[in-house]
């Protein structure tokens, strides 16, 4: 378990594997978490600033409030579902960075 | 009357019984700490579902959506969206770098001492007033159930939970986690089914009577899907859509720094597991709400509100029980009150653990002793007996404020201090190179000072509903961009700090690749 040699973690960080590996996260992470917070906070800005809209019913009593509400376990189980997808792709990348130091 | 009891009994035994075994099994810091990493994905998901679904959720949820409808849903709402922070943003980066408490990740490339003493004051504030919260919660609900008093109740919650933490550590925690949160997927469903069932299996007929709500008949219809009933403007004044909005954020950004979560997510082997644990909890919790839905919502349309007063107080912590007795029978309403229990049980028990383990591995160990052990075991020992003095103190604390503190009260100020001191210290650690101890100190402060002095001006806190000079009951909307705002400028205006850059691509190395991570121990 233990290193022989002691890593050179610079080397590691400056390796273009490695930065190309960050720049796909970020360019999944930054846009999808900026989208998750923005569909969920339009949740209680719409219901507090718009409540005439909300209430206004879909389907039998199950108002525009109702469903948006659901949609945000839809949104959040996608997201996650969509996450677990990519995430796999960048655990081979790094495994690919780290060969020979572990 | 004596149903519960046996049921309470039951169970309990059988926890004790793992409680026992996983002390056998125990050895060395990694196991009393970590559960020796030997979790797997599916168990920690439960675990992390067990931790999560705390009485404010099953019995406080139930309770605010039977007297306010679509508004409190919001809480049911943010809790799970909430786990996106989480597995986006935390849980892997956490479970690469760090080895058993938040503080680890915090201290990687920052001056320890400092860093360390906050974060574990920190994490004992947050716990503390989880802790309290289910601990009122307990001895109400203990109190109503088998008609011991308050004070009784209380301490006798308090003793098992000790007995748990101090011989079992986190193995047992981590199984009756576990256990507990299959008991309370088990009773929700079947409650919701009892719901489903007496409207004859249509929803139409179910959001008919929920848009018409009138408790059993017992007052004036009411339309409960309709938002406003708690947080509009008729009924809180213009300050009352941004308490919702400020509540929304303290919940979505809370739960990425909560200590207790996060210290779950050193149990598994490695980030990999812990990604997958947070999918497996958020599927878990996500059908949790939902259901929410239909015992919260369902319940105003069968009890009466007369079902759920005592001394002409509507209890509304025991709208699910009362509900399960309707439906269900004194059996269903011996189960559903024996998961009630177990939900409390469990819950502090891992609060237990990761303030003691707090204490013990930051404070103790690496601030006080420089990161040597005296003598082997001793952190463990400083563990137990930590783990001992908090579980007194939220006793005594509980005892002092009687039965009628609002548990989501309290609840809610414990995210809200989460996401004002934990979260943007955590952020700004991984993912800013020029972060430094100065910022991380400020930040931890600055959030955990500002969001309890809010709490204490709020309508909720000592100057009472009329007095009250801050008029939000949730601090987030002004608490947690505070805390970013002290941690970033703390940074900005201090000494550069070329230890702290120097690391930061070692800290982006493990965090993204889980180089060097903390493997599982064999046992």
């Amino acid at each position: 378990m233990s290193e022989k040699t002691p890593v050179n973690w610079e080397a590691l960080e400056a390796k273009p594997e490695f930065r190309a590996l960050l720049a796909q996260k970020k360019a999944f992470i930054l846009p999808a978490f900026i989208f998750c917070m923005l569909y969920y906070i339009a949740l209680p800005v719409l219901v507090g600033y718009f409540p005439e809209m909300m209430k206004q019913k879909v389907w039998g009593e199950v108002n525009v409030a109702y469903v948006f509400a659901l949609s945000q376990f839809i949104m959040a189980w996608v997201l996650a579902f969509l996450y677990v997808r990519v995430a796999a792709k960048w655990d081979k990348s790094a495994a690919a960075v780290i060969h020979g130091h572990d | 009357m004596n149903t519960p009891l046996i049921m309470f009994l039951a169970f309990v035994g059988l926890t004790l019984l793992i409680t026992f075994w996983a002390a056998k099994k125990n050895t060395g810091a990694s196991a009393y700490f970590a559960a020796g990493r030997s979790i797997t994905g599916w168990q920690n998901g439960l675990a992390v579902a067990g931790d999560y679904m705390s009485a404010a959720s099953f019995l406080g949820i139930s309770g605010m959506i039977y007297v306010a409808g679509y508004d409190g849903f919001m809480y049911s709402v943010g809790f799970l969206v909430a786990y996106i922070t989480v597995l986006l943003i935390v849980a892997e980066p956490l479970r690469n770098a760090g080895k058993y408490t938040m503080a680890d990740l915090l201290a990687y490339r920052l001056k320890p001492r400092p860093v360390r003493a906050l974060a574990s004051l920190s994490t004992l504030v947050v716990s503390t007033f989880y802790m309290i919260a289910q601990m009122v919660g307990a001895g109400a609900i203990i109190k109503q159930l088998i008609g011991i008093p308050f004070e009784p109740a209380v301490i006798g919650v308090g003793l098992l939970m000790l007995v748990y933490v101090v011989f079992g550590g986190m193995l047992a925690t981590t199984w009756v986690q576990i256990i507990k949160a299959l008991l309370l997927m088990v009773g929700a469903i079947m409650l919701s089914y009892l719901v489903l069932k007496f409207h004859h299996f249509s929803f139409t007929e179910f959001f008919n009577a929920v848009a018409h709500a009138d408790y059993g008949g017992s007052a004036a219809p009411k339309n409960l899907m309709e938002p406003g009933l708690k947080f509009g403007v008729a009924v809180a004044g213009p300050w009352g859509p941004i308490d919702l909005i400020s509540l929304c954020l303290g919940l979505v950004l809370g739960t990425a720094g909560l200590p207790h979560i996060l210290v779950r997510f050193y149990t598994v082997p490695d980030a990999k597991t812990a990604r997958s644990s947070v999918v497996w909890a958020m599927a878990i919790i996500g059908l949790f709400y939902i259901m929410t839905t239909l015992f919260g919502f369902g319940a105003a349309t069968i009890i009466e509100k007369a079902q759920l007063t005592t001394d002409g107080k509507l209890d509304v912590n025991m709208v699910a029980p009362i509900l399960a007795k309707v439906l269900g029978g004194e059996f269903f309403f011996a189960f559903i009150s024996a998961v009630a229990f177990a939900t409390i049980l469990a819950v502090v028990a891992g609060l237990t653990m990761s303030a003691s383990a707090s204490f013990a591995h930051d404070f103790y160990s690496n601030v006080l002793h420089h990161g040597k052990e005296n003598r082997p075991g001793q952190e463990i020992r400083v563990a137990r007996i930590t783990a001992f003095c908090v579980g007194a103190a939220s006793i005594g604390f509980a005892i002092y404020l009687g039965p009628t503190v609002n548990a989501a009260f309290l609840v809610g100020l414990a995210f809200s201090v989460a996401a004002s001191a934990n979260l943007p210290v955590i952020v700004l650690s991984v993912f800013w190179k020029r972060f430094n101890t100065t910022g991380a100190v400020a930040g931890l402060a600055t959030g955990l000072v500002v969001s309890i002095v809010l709490i204490l001006l709020s309508p909720s806190g000592i100057y009472g509903k009329e007095g009250a000079p801050f008029p939000l009951s949730n601090p987030g909307i002004v608490s947690i961009p505070i805390g970013f705002l002290a941690a970033w400028l703390g940074t900005l205006l201090s000494a550069r700090d070329p230890e702290a850059e120097a690391k930061f691509a070692e800290l982006k190395v493990r965090a993204h690749t889980g180089l060097g991570s903390e493997k599982a121990t064999s046992h």
